[in-house]
């Protein structure tokens, strides 16, 4: 049976063969240290980290920091752990993302399938906000979440990473939808399904791709967001990343490198678990919206 | 009044103008083919019948009913789209119902609708399958049905064969007919092939630059053509348009043309129409189908006026069925079809005969057909 080939113009001997995998595999060594170190200090006690080598195994095993960081830690004054602005993070995210997705689809559905006149334009300032720099929006956002009397409060910042997430969902769905043949909405159209009827089962079904990058992309931006963060939402309402600042930087006690370790773990934990399950999704997304569009 | 009327039609972009005064109407059971080479406005056509695009002025009826401003859903027509554009998402029978779902027809009625339609077009063991299942002359069928299911007044059709391979169109141009002949209903169907055209129809619009040069049934677009366009876009080889002068010789009006070999051709014209007389001793283009200049036996018996002249030939294309035979007249190349088995050979003279019933003139100016 003929099988595709995978030898390459150049001939390559075992040797060369080994060494390239062997070169690799250093490499990819080298990307995941940092990781491995986190997690190996996580689970030492404090002891080993302060009298020894960083980079050793532990000779005592114990997951006594990452209970301590999650439920037990001193955050600024409370020694609340990490678990409450753990959840904080989880009711900012989620909603934001959700909500920034779908006015991105809607946003992309009119502008490639309901032409109006400036509709170019309109894309064009959406698309000129992805640029704004986060630093501009502070004192402006700041004034309208007070006037709204959000500031301070988890929905002050859903609404903040909602209305900043909108210029990049758009983007995505709007050259995705772009390479979606019109004919089939004019199908529709014919068959007598309204705007949101054409929406909803005609353009969403198909959208599964773009709706992964726009997931994943709004996901870990919202999620790693610091500056927001500490910017509009102080004090119970602050999202993880900030209570990781606070845990690492709290003044009381001696510094549990282990537990820091361990929280900054729990910090990053969510967005790596969104990369592994829909990280696939995110290639081909990216690819269908960016080539074809 | 008609089943169809487009009354006075026009469509503009901003200050173009790419329809103009458009006039057609269609009765009941028609199958108006509108056919012309791309950017001529046929699609545009089809589309404002669809309600897909804006009447700029004019107005568009169906069974009387003013169609301007209503929403494609309640004009009750269907349409078949190029590309099929079926639903990706949904299964064959899904696709079918879509339409009567949004119309509110209830699950049993919709169910009956299907089931009727998957068996006039024999696509029953495909309900269940996704269209990127299906191969191409199966997507046909399914967009067929879909159009179908709905039981509409008209019929829309655009380019609906142009994406499948040579035989398998001509197949399902055979099954359209079959189906249109059976349902006697009124379609409108937007082509730019003109044997499409020809074999479909029952009248054709032949439409170039916005306009409608020539609205007629299948027979008169090829035999009376209105201008040069429509002489030498319908018809396969094209119509040969030879210059001429038209003198009177003996009483007749004759077309004189020049030979290959510069020698003189006169070919006597009867029964000329009285428009003729104002022509005389003046250019004219003489056209002449292919099939109408032919070997001394192989002319058409019923034929009143045949002429025969002698003429070198050029070159000679077998074809299998027919013989394709090129020579030079008037400075243009003439193309005749023969029998298969005519003795023609390159590079010797030879005896044609014109079939003269079937010969038009033009005007060299304004490319109007004479009488």
């Amino acid at each position: 049976m003929a099988v595709a080939s995978s030898d390459t113009a150049i001939r390559t001997s075992r040797i060369t063969r080994a060494f390239i995998y062997l070169f690799l595999l250093l490499f990819a060594l080298f990307y995941l240290l940092p990781f491995g170190i986190m997690l190996v200090n996580s689970l030492k006690p404090l002891s080993e980290i302060t009298g020894g080598n960083m980079i050793a195994l532990p000779r005592e095993w114990t997951i006594e920091p990452w209970l301590s960081a999650w439920s037990t830690a001193q955050i600024g004054v409370q020694p609340t752990g990490l678990r409450p602005y753990f959840i904080n993070s989880l009711m900012m995210a989620i909603p934001a993302v959700i909500l920034s997705t779908v006015v991105g689809a809607l946003n992309g559905y009119v502008l490639t399938k309901w032409r109006f006149r400036g509709d170019t334009i309109i894309f064009g300032m959406l698309l000129f906000s992805c640029f704004i720099p986060f630093q501009i929006v502070l004192i402006p956002m700041a004034r309208i979440l007070g006037i709204l009397q959000i500031a301070g409060t988890t929905p002050g910042l859903i609404m903040v990473h909602f209305v900043y997430g909108i210029g990049f969902t758009t983007l995505y769905f709007r050259n995705y939808y772009a390479a979606f043949p019109t004919e089939l909405v004019r199908a529709a159209q014919i068959d007598g399904a309204g705007f949101f009827q054409i929406f909803w089962r005609i353009m969403l079904p198909s959208s599964g791709p773009i709706i992964a990058v726009s997931f994943i992309w709004q996901f870990t931006n919202i999620w790693n967001d610091f500056l927001f963060g500490a910017s509009f939402a102080s004090g119970d309402a602050a999202p993880m990343t900030v209570a990781l600042n606070n845990l690492v930087n709290s003044s009381t006690g001696v510094r549990e490198y282990n537990v820091h370790f361990a929280g900054a773990i729990m910090a990053a934990a969510p967005t790596l678990l969104v990369y592994i399950v829909a990280g696939r999704y995110f290639v081909r997304g990216l690819m269908a919206g960016s080539v074809k569009g | 009044m008609g089943f169809l009327d487009i009354d006075n039609v026009t469509k503009s972009y901003g200050a173009v103008e790419v329809l103009h005064r458009v006039d057609i109407s269609v009765e009941e059971g028609e199958f108006l083919v509108l056919v012309g080479p791309s950017g001529c406005g046929k699609s545009t056509l089809l589309n404002m019948i669809a309600g897909l695009e804006g009447i700029t002025s004019g107005e568009i009826k169906i069974k009387d009913r003013v169609m301007n401003g209503v929403h494609p859903s309640k004009r009750n027509i269907a349409m078949v789209f190029q590309s099929y554009a079926l639903y990706p998402n949904m299964t064959v029978g899904q696709n079918i119902t879509f339409g009567l779902e949004m119309h509110g027809t209830p699950k049993e009625e919709r169910d009956k609708a299907m089931k009727e339609v998957a068996q006039l077009l024999q696509i029953e063991p495909l309900l269940t399958r996704k269209p990127g299942q299906l191969s191409g002359g199966q997507r046909q069928r399914v967009a067929m049905g879909r159009a179908l299911v709905r039981n509409p007044d008209v019929f829309l059709f655009d380019e609906p064969l142009s994406n499948l391979d040579a035989k398998l169109r001509v197949d399902m141009r055979t099954e359209i007919k079959k189906l249109h002949q059976r349902l006697g209903t009124t379609i409108v169907y937007v082509t730019h092939d003109q044997i499409e055209a020809m074999t479909l129809s029952t009248r054709i619009a032949v439409m170039y630059d916005g306009y409608v040069q020539q609205l007629g049934t299948p027979k008169e677009i090829y035999d009376s053509p209105a201008n040069l366009f429509v002489a030498t876009f319908m018809g396969s080889p094209a119509m040969n348009v030879l210059p001429a002068k038209l003198v009177e010789r003996n009483g007749a009006l004759h077309a004189v043309l020049t030979g290959a070999e510069g020698q003189e051709i006169a070919l006597r014209i009867e029964n000329a129409p009285a428009a003729y007389q104002s022509y005389k001793d003046a250019d004219v283009f003489l056209g002449i189908r292919p099939e109408a200049i032919t070997d001394p036996e192989g002319a058409d018996r019923n034929a009143r006026n045949i002429q025969g002249f002698t003429n070198g030939v050029t070159v000679t294309e077998p074809a299998g069925a027919d013989t394709f035979v090129t020579m030079t007249l008037s400075g243009k190349d003439c193309i005749a079809r023969m029998r298969a088995d005519a003795d023609v050979h390159p590079g010797q003279p030879f005896e044609f005969a014109v079939n003269m019933d079937k010969a038009v003139l033009f005007d060299p100016k304004t490319e109007e057909r004479i009488g």
